[in-house]
């Protein structure tokens, strides 16, 4: 089972002028959890966001593979890649409710004009349980702490019941407690077969979450199993050209 | 007459009022300011080959220059060399001043006059009537704000769903296939062609106001959409009720004391609201105050 659920073929990003990734070449396995860490600045928000297309790439190609489809470009398969910005992204004091944001995941697969149904704010409701929050479904979002937040960010995710999961740093500024909860919920992702992606930036936990590891910092450093490619060297490497300085130190 | 000045207040404020509770939620209120004085170079233009005031073709070219406006504005905001608040400093002021030196070098003699483009006249507003077949059927502007209404409400009730997604999470959004910048360009459009409708009766300068005011009002109040957008358009209304009573009573501008009457309801809403207010918030620091001090003296006393 080393089939890629994500291909990336000379994947090259810039803002303007200025190369934020290089040249990366890189697959993804189908059915693994893999972290992709790196320095801050080192361009991992940017490549998840250019495998979903929301920043143009300079040059090379993502394709996807799926059941039914294999190196399809990433407007075939949306509805089946779910998708977690960092949660600082969006504004919290929007007027709307718990409930209404996790049915937010749903309306990928509503489309254009159709509205949520029923049967929509029933999965939201249950993908809301799952991550421990059924009894905030009618509260305000404003009034949630940050890993709350992260957890309906995940509910969200859920509820677009898709095959591919993308996640920018879910446990960035999380509690313990959240913590267990997203990793034991991705891991169940994984156990189904799912693929998970996810943006780490805690390195001592890699060994015990993850499966697989990528390194980034401009471009590839470093990619394999945890078991074969989490060495020191590849680490050191990776965090020797820091794009901001003290950055390293900072992190745990 | 009066009745008719009091419809195309209530009309005109709904018709604006609309667009604004997105764009309050957008943070993107100065960019409207931006559109909202532009437009009258479009306007200007048009009228320049048109030749004819009454052209539906000011419309269009006047909706042109408002989403110009904001294509330069964002060009330039993108080139990170200046920020959003000096691009729309920069944009604003030079498209909206070389409208104005049009007008008054070319076009003082006829109606598109400075002070009427700029403060509006809600009480001459009658004055222009929509005749058909000899006919007549109210004035002008209660129509053509009509219109404008009808097609707020079909765009907000047609793409709610999309407005609140890209509102929120433009990334979510762009991922599921709902094109932030379709949305953003289609509002601006509608921003352009409300303040173009609402110029003639309430001017170029309190546009703003009737898009922001009762948005902002009823973005204090609640904590969900549906019921700001309810209470946005309750607050239109008795803006538009009241201010056009007041001015008069005082006998003075009715574009000006609606604009009066829309501060004050949003400086109660700021005071006042239930659960955002300034009031509120003091009260709750000094119970806090309050608590945190007799359980410090029964923790002095316990020990």
């Amino acid at each position: 089972m080393s089939e890629e659920a994500i291909t990336l073929k000379h994947l090259t990003v810039a803002y303007q002028s200025v190369p934020v990734l290089w040249d990366v070449s890189l697959g993804f396995k189908k059915g693994k959890m893999t972290a992709i860490i790196g320095p801050n600045g080192a361009g991992k928000s940017t490549l998840i966001k250019a495998m979903l297309q929301l920043i143009k790439p300079l040059t090379g190609e993502v394709a996807f593979s799926l059941n039914d489809h294999q190196m399809a470009p990433y407007k075939e398969v949306k509805q089946q890649v779910a998708y977690v910005p960092q949660n600082s992204s969006v504004d919290w004091d929007f007027p709307t409710t718990v409930l209404d944001v996790v049915t937010m995941g749903r309306y990928g697969r509503l489309g254009w004009f159709k509205r949520a149904k029923k049967a929509d704010k029933e999965i939201a409701a249950q993908q809301l349980a799952k991550v421990g929050m059924q009894t905030f479904a009618d509260r305000q979002i404003s009034q949630l702490s940050g890993g709350q937040r992260q957890r309906v960010f995940l509910a969200r995710a859920l509820a677009q019941e898709a095959d591919i999961y993308l996640l920018d740093e879910p446990l960035a500024g999380v509690d313990m407690k959240t913590e267990r909860i997203i990793m034991n919920l991705l891991h169940e992702l994984v156990a189904e077969g799912k693929t998970v992606i996810v943006v780490h930036h805690d390195l001592q936990t890699v060994e015990e979450y993850f499966d697989e590891v990528v390194f980034i910092n401009r471009s590839l450093m470093a990619a394999g199993s945890v078991s074969s490619a989490f060495t020191d060297k590849n680490i050191e490497e990776t965090y020797r050209t820091d794009q901001n300085v003290g950055e390293r130190s900072a992190q745990p | 007459m009066l009745v008719e000045i009091y419809l195309i207040a209530v009309v005109v404020a709904l018709a604006c009022s609309l667009p604004g509770v997105f764009l309050v939620l957008r943070g993107s209120t100065m960019l409207s300011d931006a559109i909202t004085h532009t437009v009258l170079l479009g306007i200007v233009l048009a009228f320049f080959v048109v030749n004819d005031l009454n052209s539906p073709f000011l419309i269009v070219g006047a909706t042109l220059v408002g989403v110009l406006t904001v294509w330069l504005i964002e060009t330039l905001q993108h080139t990170k060399l200046l920020s959003n608040d000096s691009a729309i400093g920069i944009v604003f002021p030079l498209f909206f001043s070389i409208a104005i030196i049009l007008i008054t070098r070319y076009a003082g003699n006829v109606h598109l006059d400075a002070d009427s483009v700029l403060m509006g006249e809600l009480a001459f507003a009658p004055f222009r009537r929509m005749t058909l077949f000899g006919m007549d059927f109210g004035p002008k502007v209660l129509w053509s704000m009509l219109i404008i209404l009808i097609i707020n409400v079909l765009f907000i009730t047609f793409f709610y769903k999309e407005l609140k997604i890209t509102t929120f999470d433009p990334g979510l959004a762009a991922a599921l296939g709902f094109s932030p910048v379709f949305l953003h360009y289609a509002l601006m459009t509608l921003v352009s062609l409300t303040a173009v409708g609402a110029y003639d009766s309430v001017g170029s300068i309190l546009v703003v106001g009737f898009m922001v005011g009762p948005a902002l009002t009823g973005y204090l109040l609640t904590h969900r959409l549906k019921r700001m957008i309810l209470i946005t358009l309750i607050t239109a209304v008795f803006n538009s009720l009241v201010g056009v009573k007041a001015a008069f009573v005082l006998d003075t501008s009715i574009a000006g004391m609606i604009a009066v009457v829309t501060g004050i309801t949003c400086l109660l809403a700021f005071l006042f609201s239930p659960s955002k207010g300034s009031i509120q918030a003091i009260r709750n620091r000094w119970k806090q105050r309050k608590n945190l001090k007799k359980q410090a003296a029964s923790s002095h006393i316990k020990s």
